[in-house]
């Protein structure tokens, strides 16, 4: 499904911050897989969904989705195949337009020419309704005016709403508060399991990488260190992730936002 | 003042404001959809009078309309390459077109800068010769200004509503969200960019023919001029629909050609126009700044009063 195979990268090359984000990174993710990512600051986690969906090209290595080359391709066309939310709910949606919209943006039918339909707006009502946050009677207010938790349920529901290949989450409940945060989380859940979309997910809290999907990564200074999955995952303990991170790259387990438990 | 001498003043208020909104509406879709400040806009203006006044001059006044707006269109297409494929910043690369296009315009005009249509036949005269007769016969000028501004209205309002038109403005209102989505910012950006300054010169084009010359300073300041119209038409109808904002852009340079016209009455030098438009856009930009800046500034005034009170 997805193949990353000894990807680097390096920022500022040749400068005193130049900095080797991967280091001949290699990830094989299966079709219908949900990847948990956890490690350290600055482990690479983000820069590998960026090198996923193109946000820079890598310096060297192979990027491989649905078995095409897609190293070289640009972001945008990478884009129609991955849907990608980030940390900020600000990011995804436009905010002087309005929900109708930015809907109608992320739907996609049709060619450049074509405007939404009234059968289009229909379905759009239908589905926001399932978020269940009342946005389905707001569909012609401008984003602007939403919560960052509605901002990012309706992000996600952009991301998906021609199903992608690929999903990738950059912690994106991490900015909103708990009990919003569990209900976006729970969208998620549901919506990549309806349309069993492979998915990999960044998360700083060690239980969540555990609990949810059926695989977690371990990275560290822009490798994997560890991935755990089938049976070796199920019996795992935070404990255990943390051993393991020690045995395997001599240091302990630092990152200032972690939840160990 | 009598008042048909004040109705003929409101009547050359409504031509030079209709004809100047197409520039408004150039603006409309490049600074507030694109969020492209186009300073290219005076040379792209002056370049669709001069096409547009050779063509006619030629004897094709129809001509003129579709040549000044594809002369347009080019002009918009440099400006977008040099910001978005060859590493110019925007709003120099704008700057640069605007010089180069004066060079150009010239050239143009046969190596001089000024073109003379009072013998020749204009898309006015045109509509003159056949509206001879009717009762709309001395409105000739205003019907065709107003036909150009609707069709542009019209087409702004559907385009605006298609996927690409969404694609456009959201590449305005969230870079960040476009940049990771699959919409490639360099084509909404050159789109837009082709289309506004079709009409900007679709208006350079109108102006020029009703004016019955070229200058090639014909266009000079008519950004700051359609900005300050821009920004009067939206505090007309705020944050609405887009077919009434674009409506509201229409409004805007009305309002500012009538408030021009008048003060020229009051014997306001002509050559005023710039710096009134200057001070427009100044108030309407940095007004909302200052009123947010205010009770800090009347915070701050009063900790140093307290202070010097002891």
């Amino acid at each position: 499904m997805l193949n990353l195979i000894n990807v680097s990268k390096t920022f500022n090359p040749g400068t005193a911050d130049a900095r080797r984000a991967l280091d001949g990174l290699s990830l094989h993710v299966r079709k219908g897989d949900f990847i948990t990512v956890i490690g350290a600051n600055g482990a690479g986690k983000s820069t590998m969904l960026g090198a996923i969906c193109g946000s820079f090209f890598t310096d060297e290595g192979t990027i491989e989705l649905d078995g095409k080359d897609v190293t070289m391709l640009p972001e945008y066309r990478r884009a129609r195949h991955i849907g990608r939310l980030f940390q900020d709910p600000m990011r995804g949606s436009a905010p002087g337009m309005s929900i109708e919209e930015n809907l109608a943006l992320a739907a996609g039918h049709g060619g450049w020419l074509s405007a939404v339909t009234r059968e289009e707006k229909r379905v759009f009502r239908e589905r926001l309704a399932l978020l269940g946050m009342g946005l389905e009677d707001r569909v012609k207010q401008p984003v602007g005016l939403l919560s960052g938790g509605q901002r990012q349920a309706l992000t996600l529901m952009m991301a998906t709403m021609q199903t992608p290949k690929l999903l990738l989450l950059d912690e994106h409940t991490a900015a909103l508060d708990p009990a919003t945060a569990e209900k976006v989380l729970d969208l998620t859940k549901r919506i990549v399991e309806e349309n069993s979309i492979t998915c990999l997910m960044i998360t700083h809290d060690m239980r969540q990488a555990l609990e949810l999907g059926n695989r977690t990564i371990m990275m560290d200074r822009g490798r994997i260190l560890y991935d755990a999955q089938g049976t070796e995952r199920e019996t795992l303990t935070v404990n255990d992730l943390l051993e393991r991170f020690r045995e395997a790259s001599g240091r302990n387990l630092a990152n200032d936002r972690m939840l160990l438990g | 003042m009598n008042a048909s001498a004040i109705l003929s003043l409101g009547q050359t208020a409504l031509e030079l404001g209709l004809i100047s909104s197409l520039t408004v509406l150039a603006l409309f879709l490049s600074y507030s959809m694109l969020n492209v400040c186009d300073l290219s806009t005076d040379g792209c203006f002056t370049l669709g009078a001069a096409v547009g006044g050779v063509v006619a001059l030629a004897g094709h006044p129809f001509l003129s309309i579709p040549a000044a707006m594809g002369a347009g269109m080019l002009s918009g297409l440099l400006t977008a390459v040099l910001q978005t494929r060859m590493g110019v910043e925007s709003l120099l690369a704008g700057i640069i077109v605007n010089t180069g296009l004066y060079s150009v315009n010239i050239a143009i005009m046969g190596n001089s800068s000024l073109l003379n249509l009072n013998k020749s036949p204009t898309v006015f005269s045109l509509l003159k010769g056949a509206l001879k007769g009717t009762p709309f016969a001395d409105q000739y000028r205003l019907i065709v200004a107003l036909i150009a501004v609707a069709a542009v209205i019209a087409f702004l309002s559907l385009f605006l509503k298609t996927r690409l038109g969404l694609a456009i403005r959201a590449t305005g209102n969230n870079p960040d969200m476009v940049r990771s989505s699959s919409i490639n910012p360099v084509f909404t950006t050159t789109v837009g960019l082709v289309i506004s300054n079709s009409f900007t010169a679709l208006s350079g084009c109108l102006l020029a023919q009703q004016q019955k010359s070229v200058n090639v300073t014909i266009g000079s300041g008519m950004l700051t001029v359609a900005l300050a119209s821009l920004l009067i038409g939206g505090v007309f109808v705020g944050k609405r629909s887009i077919p009434l904002r674009a409506v509201g852009a229409v409004l805007g340079a009305f309002v500012f050609r009538l408030v021009y016209t008048i003060a020229l009455r009051f014997d306001m030098p002509a050559s005023m126009l710039k710096a009134v438009s200057s001070v427009i856009v100044i108030i309407a930009i940095s007004g909302p700044y200052m009123k947010r800046q205010w009770p800090l500034f009347k915070r701050r005034m009063e900790a140093k009063r307290g202070k010097a009170g002891g």
